[in-house]
This record gives C-alpha cells, structure tokens and sequence, in this order.
C-alpha cells in the first residue's frame, strides 16, 4: 500500500508587497501614486508539491529563495496569492522555539500555553507534564518566571514541549537541535524516534550535513522555483554547485572591482610591480585551478582504486601574473560533500615558489584508506592570507573498493580479539585473534 | 515500528484533504471559524489568564490595582463633578451620586478595555501570529475575556455598594444590567474585530481608537443625566443619534438597574422605550459581529506577513 499524501500544494505562488510607507499620513499624502510607493516580488512561482506520509523531506537553497515562505504557506500561517495548500492529519508548526512564551509566566505555566498553542488540551498536557519536564532537564526551574532562564533553559524547554506534540506532520524551520551537545543528541534521537513512527517531517534548513542524514527526500529551492526535488545525495550535488558558482562569481566580482580601483589609481600604466605594491592585491591577480587528475601507484591516470593503494593528485594551476604567495590545496569530498580529507601547502609547513603562467603540482598519497564508495578529488589555489583564489568543483570523481566490512569513510582492518576472563591465580588463556570473514561483505 | 508506521499511514489515508489556514467563504467561512475558535476555547483561557497574570506580575499588590484604577477615578468624579460642579447638590440633584457615576463607570469600562486592548491585540501578539497557525480570532477574544473578568469584580463592588448604601436593587432590575452587558459585549466584540485586523495594516487605528474612547466616554451619560441631555439638543434628530450609541444605551440600563434612588421616571426621566431601543440595537450589534469577524477573517490572510 502506498502512503496517503498528508501535504498537496498545487499551483501555489506567493507575491510579497513591500510598502515603503506605513502611516496613515503617508499613505494620504501618496494617495493614487500608491503603486510608485510599493515594490512586489514573488518569493514563491507556481510550487506544486505532495508529501507523502511517514517521509522526511528537506527543503534546502540559499538564503531568500522561499524555503521558509513554502513551509509557512504548508503551515497555513501565509495564503498563497494563488494555488492550494492541503494537508490532511494533525498539523503542528515548529517555526520557532519558544513563540508563545510569556516572560512573566513560570516554566509550569508556559508549557501548558505553549502545549495548548501547538494544539495538546490540557488533559494531554497533564498526562505528558512530567515527561516534557523530565526531557528539557530544568526540574529545578519549573516554577520559575521564564524571564529568568538562560537562553539554553528557555530553547530546551521549548523544545521539550514541541516534541510532545502528537503531530502527523511536523514543521521544522532550523530548530532540529539545540542547546549543549547532549541535549542536541537527545533532540535528533527524538527526530528519529518521530521517523520511525511514520510522522511526516518536513524541515527548513542550512545544515546540509543533517539533510543527507535525515531525509529521505530534499528539495532545492531557488528564486521561488523548484530545481530539484527527489534524493537528497542529488539535491545536495545540484545545491552546492549552485553554491560554488555563486562564490566564484563573488570572487570574480570584488576582483574585478578591486582591479578597477587600482587601475583608476595607478593611471594608464599597471605593470605587475605597480599591482603587487599596493594594497589590495590579493584580489587582482587571477588564478584557475584547471584540471586535476588522478594517478595509480603505476603512473597510469585512473580514477578509481581499492583501498589502500598509492595515488597522486596532479592539480594543474594557471595565473594571470605572478602569484608569490600562493597556496595550493587538495581535498577529498564524500559524494554527500562532506569533507574526508583536506591539506594544503600551508598545513604542511611548505612554501612554494613564485608561479607565472600554467604550472603543476602532483600531492603523493600513499596507501589511502578510504572505505567503499564515490568520492570526489577537488584542488583549490588560494593565497597566503587565506583568500580562496579557485577552487576545482564539483572534483575529479574517485571510486575506492574496499571489502565492506564497515561503514564510514575510514576502512580499517579491524581485528577482533577473544579472551576468556582471568581469575586470580590462573595462568593466561591463549587469546583467540580472529579478521573478518574475507567472502562476507555487508 | 512498522506497526505504527502502517497505523498511522491508515489513519491517515481516511482523513481528508483539508485547505491550511483560515477558510473563505461567508457562511461556511463563519461556522468554519466558531469551530476553529471551539477547538481553542482552551487556549482561550489560557491566553485569558495569561492576560490576566502578567498584567500585574511582579507588584506587590497584583491585581487590586484593576480595582483601585476605578474607585479612583470615582473619586475624581464625585467630588470634581459631584461636589465641585453641583451634581449632586441643589434642586437637580442627582441622588447618590456615586453609585449612579459607578453603574455608568463599570460598563463603559467593559467598553473601552475591550475596545483599547482589543484594537491592539493582533499586533502585540505578533509573535505567534507570525509563527504558528490558530484561528487568530482568539487574541481578541482573550481581551473580552479578561476585561469580563475585571467587570464582575467592578460588578461585585457596585453590588455591595448599593447593599451598603440601602437600597439593592430587586433581581427584576437587574435583568436590565443583564441586558446592558450583553449589549456591550456584541458591540465591543464586533468593534475589537474589525480594527484589530485594521490596525495590523494601519498602525495609526490604535491612536484613533483612543481619541474616539475619550469623547465616547463624555457621549455616554455616565457622570451627568440623561435629562440634561434632552433639554439641551430637545428631541429630534439629535436624540435619536444619542440613542444610537449602544454604550448610551448599556449605560442607561445599568442606571436602571443598579441606581434605585432614581427610579421615579417623573423626577428622573428616561427615555421611552429603553428595552425596544436595546432589542433593536442587540440585533443591529450581532449583525455588525458577523461583518467585522467576515473582515477579520478576509484580512487575516495577510497578517503574518504585515506584521
């Protein structure tokens, strides 16, 4: 049986009115010029969307491309200017921890607001008080005036209270976990433990890292338009390809801004020792990345290898002018773009020479243990104040084979080691050395 | 697990489609409404005694000031008024004085808290209404509920009171207090609606509302006599507009219900026809309701984002 659909949104758009003015005054004296005083922009075009039940979907992109718009319209908070948003089931909204605290109110008597907020009457409250207390840790505290608590006290309790909501779909706009390390873990077990009883999640965030794990869905938003919707690991490459296209056209801009400042200073003529000399020159000077291959132990290019092996990473760099103090940088992404391993000439105490013109680098590896999967290979040439120059994305693709006896990026040949217990007195047992079974695989 | 999971999907599955957010539509838009407001008339009280417990938190004698606010003001119109202008001296004396200021003083208090905290209600609460979805229909109703609750305390007093100075009124009479407070209420009800959704747009409203609470006070009979009134704009239009006023009206009924001591309609007239006038004006009251919650509802569309 396939899932009912808990959230349809068809043909949603979203128009914001910015006014500039706000009074009546204002509005009197503009009277029939209104539309000079008011700018309109969509934050969300034609959105069509459904959900299915007991799904966990991230709605991910840069920072004003409609994410929480969208989850807003879902939660019924903002109408869309036209379209439909349905939901079907119990709905709650975490879109802020804490919303309806009151700060005179005591802990005690904001949990049942809150609670009664979020839609729990108060004889679910009672039956689920102590739990909630019991969750956020503040025992101590309850009767005390919110107004008083720290800000880590405040979130915690809020959150107690958010998650003892009985919702078949949960709103989350980048409240996932808060407070110290522990209770963060709480936090994400308890989003879990929600997965696991089929309720639908849906959540606003930046934490890229948290989509690949949780979700089984993502949806890449940009400038109001869906540009990718379905697996993460997808959503994630298409996302931060985006991210990387924007960064370099920032650094292309400031260069290009920075050039022409000096170029207005320095007059007509700018040698390369007249831009070296001034201020800002680790912006003018230009500089690429353009390849960068990969070779096995044997000197052939290669792009995959079993764990293990030697490999080199030949980056080839070009610059415009002379760059005296670059950096030269290589790293190695997991296919969800988390970082495996990164260095640079800098971390490893080198200084290299002045570089004019197109040359090449090639970093030695020896016997990398990586685990089993798709990795990628990225260079990035920077300066010695930490400017990022270029950087090589999304990589050279590497596959690395390895005999599946584990997970996580590490492949470690692990032995396990059997020794029976010894009691005072007996002499030494022989211990049972035993490797994993080499014709298993996970 | 997949126990659950699968419960759940099946529940769900028999549920319906329902839009998010508020329901258009004007009829089936207002019963959608009530049953959004029933499903939080928890929250309501909650929201109610919110209202009621921060307002004096932290002062040592917490919420004795609701009461001393009036008595104060009482003072002030006994003696400026009673004493210093004469009302309650020489041959158009108005007898007992201070209960008669009092019964005026307590509804129109009902009023003007609604009105005043009400209007503002939508915006101090901003908070929420940006962040979560209720129906929002139960801030301004959270205001009605704790202005009803510093109400009955007032009524309390004004009851000892007339017990106090020996005259209470018979239970008939107070049939008319019943009559004005529900007068007051449709009307305060339907006002807090309509300009809490207008000042989320308009911030201006706010200030409005407080100029037009000052002349309404002095457009109520409440510190002098409904008597005076008719000799000075004599009949016509005039009165019939002053007659309008559903707070006129609420007041002149507390007067008959609480001021015995001006029960001789030869000394003390009222104005004919008083329960007519208020029948009418309660049907009028409950028709503006309905229009002012239908505004509300179309413009809170828009609230989260105007605020």
């Amino acid at each position: 049986m396939s899932a009912p659909v808990v959230i349809k949104v068809a043909g949603a758009s979203k128009r914001f009115i910015i006014r500039k003015e706000k009074s009546l005054k204002e509005r009197v004296v503009n009277f029939g010029r209104s539309n000079q005083h008011k700018d309109d922009f969509w934050a969300l075009r034609d959105i069509d969307l459904e959900i299915r039940s007991g799904s966990t979907v991230g709605l991910i992109g840069p920072n004003g491309s409609g994410k929480s718009t969208l989850l807003k319209l879902i939660g019924g908070i903002l109408q869309p200017t036209s379209g439909t948003v349905e939901h079907r089931g119990r709905l709650a909204a975490l879109l802020e921890l804490g919303a309806g605290f009151h700060p005179d109110l005591t802990g005690r008597e904001n949990v049942y607001l809150n609670a009664s907020i979020l839609g729990l009457s108060t004889k679910q409250t009672n039956q689920h008080f102590d739990a909630i207390v019991n969750f956020s840790g503040i025992e101590p505290f309850i009767d005390t005036q919110v107004k008083f608590y720290s800000s880590g006290m405040y979130v915690r309790l809020a959150f107690a209270v958010a998650v003892h909501v009985d919702p078949d779909v949960l709103l989350v706009d980048e409240v996932l976990a808060v407070g110290d390390e522990p209770f963060q873990r709480k936090c994400m077990d308890r989003i879990r433990e929600f997965q696991s009883e089929g309720r639908t999640i849906i959540v606003v965030t930046h934490a890229l890292d948290q989509v690949a794990d949780l979700c089984d869905r993502a949806i890449v938003l940009e400038n109001g338009v869906i540009q990718v919707d379905g697996d993460p690991m997808e959503a994630l490459r298409h996302l931060r390809a985006d991210f990387q296209t924007m960064r370099q056209d920032e650094i292309d801009r400031d260069r290009a801004t920075a050039a022409a400042a000096v170029a207005a200073v320095a007059g007509v003529q700018a040698g390369d020792a007249t831009l070296a000399a001034l201020p800002a020159p680790a912006l003018i000077a230009g500089g690429r990345v353009v390849r960068v291959t990969l070779t096995s132990a044997d000197g052939q290019p290669t792009n995959s290898i079993t764990s293990g092996d030697d490999m080199a990473v030949t980056i080839e760099v070009e610059v415009d002018g002379t760059v005296r103090d670059g950096v030269i940088g290589l790293g190695i992404d997991s296919s969800m773009g988390q970082t495996v391993y990164g260095t640079n000439t800098k971390m490893m105490g080198l200084k290299l020479p002045a570089i004019t013109g197109g040359t090449a680098f090639t970093f030695r590896l020896p016997s990398v243990r990586l685990n089993e999967g798709a990795y990628s290979v990225i260079g990035a040439l920077a300066r010695e104040g930490g400017v990022e120059m270029h950087r090589f994305q999304p990589g050279t693709p590497l596959s690395v084979r390895a005999d599946r006896h584990s997970v996580g990026f590490l492949d470690v040949h692990t032995e396990l080691i059997h020794t029976e217990r010894v009691e005072p007195g007996d002499s030494a047992p022989d211990a049972l050395v035993l490797t994993a079974d080499p014709t298993r695989s996970l | 697990m997949t126990d659950l999971r699968e419960q759940r999907a099946i529940r769900l599955a028999t549920l319906p489609l329902v839009p998010s957010g508020p329901r258009s539509g004007f009829i089936r838009g207002t019963a959608a409404s009530a049953r959004g407001v029933w499903q939080y008339r928890e929250l309501l009280g909650l929201l109610v005694r919110r209202e009621l417990k921060s307002r004096y938190k932290d002062s040592v004698l917490g919420f004795v000031w609701s009461l001393i606010r009036p008595l104060a003001l009482l003072v002030v119109y006994v003696v400026a008024i009673g004493q210093f202008l004469g009302a309650a001296r020489g041959v158009s004396a108005i007898p007992e004085f201070a209960i008669y200021v009092y019964s005026g003083l307590t509804v129109w208090q009902l009023f003007s808290e609604i009105l005043g905290a009400g209007t503002s209600s939508i915006v101090s609460n901003g908070g929420l209404v940006k962040k979560i979805y209720l129906p929002r229909e139960v801030f301004p109703l959270a205001v009605i509920g704790s202005a009803l609750f510093n109400f009955i305390i007032q009524l309390l007093i004004l009851l000892a009171a007339t017990f106090i100075s020996g005259s209470p009124p018979s239970p008939g009479r107070l049939l008319w207090a019943v009559g004005g407070t529900a007068l007051v209420l449709v009307w305060a009800a339907a006002f807090a609606f309509a300009l809490s959704a207008i000042n989320v747009y308009l911030r201006d409203v706010a200030y409005i509302v407080e100029i037009i609470l000052m002349f309404g006070f002095w457009l109520s009979p409440v510190v002098y006599q409904w008597s005076q009134v008719q000799n000075s704009i004599g009949g016509g239009f005039l009165e019939s507009a002053f007659l309008a006023n559903p707070v006129t009206l609420a007041v002149l009924s507390f007067h008959r219900g609480f001021w015995v001591a001006g029960s001789d309609p030869l000394k003390y007239p009222q104005p004919t026809g008083l329960g007519e006038h208020m029948l009418v004006s309660v049907l009028v009251g409950l028709l503006a309701l309905w229009l002012a919650q239908r505004l509300f509802a179309r413009l809170q569309s828009n609230f989260a984002q105007e605020l």
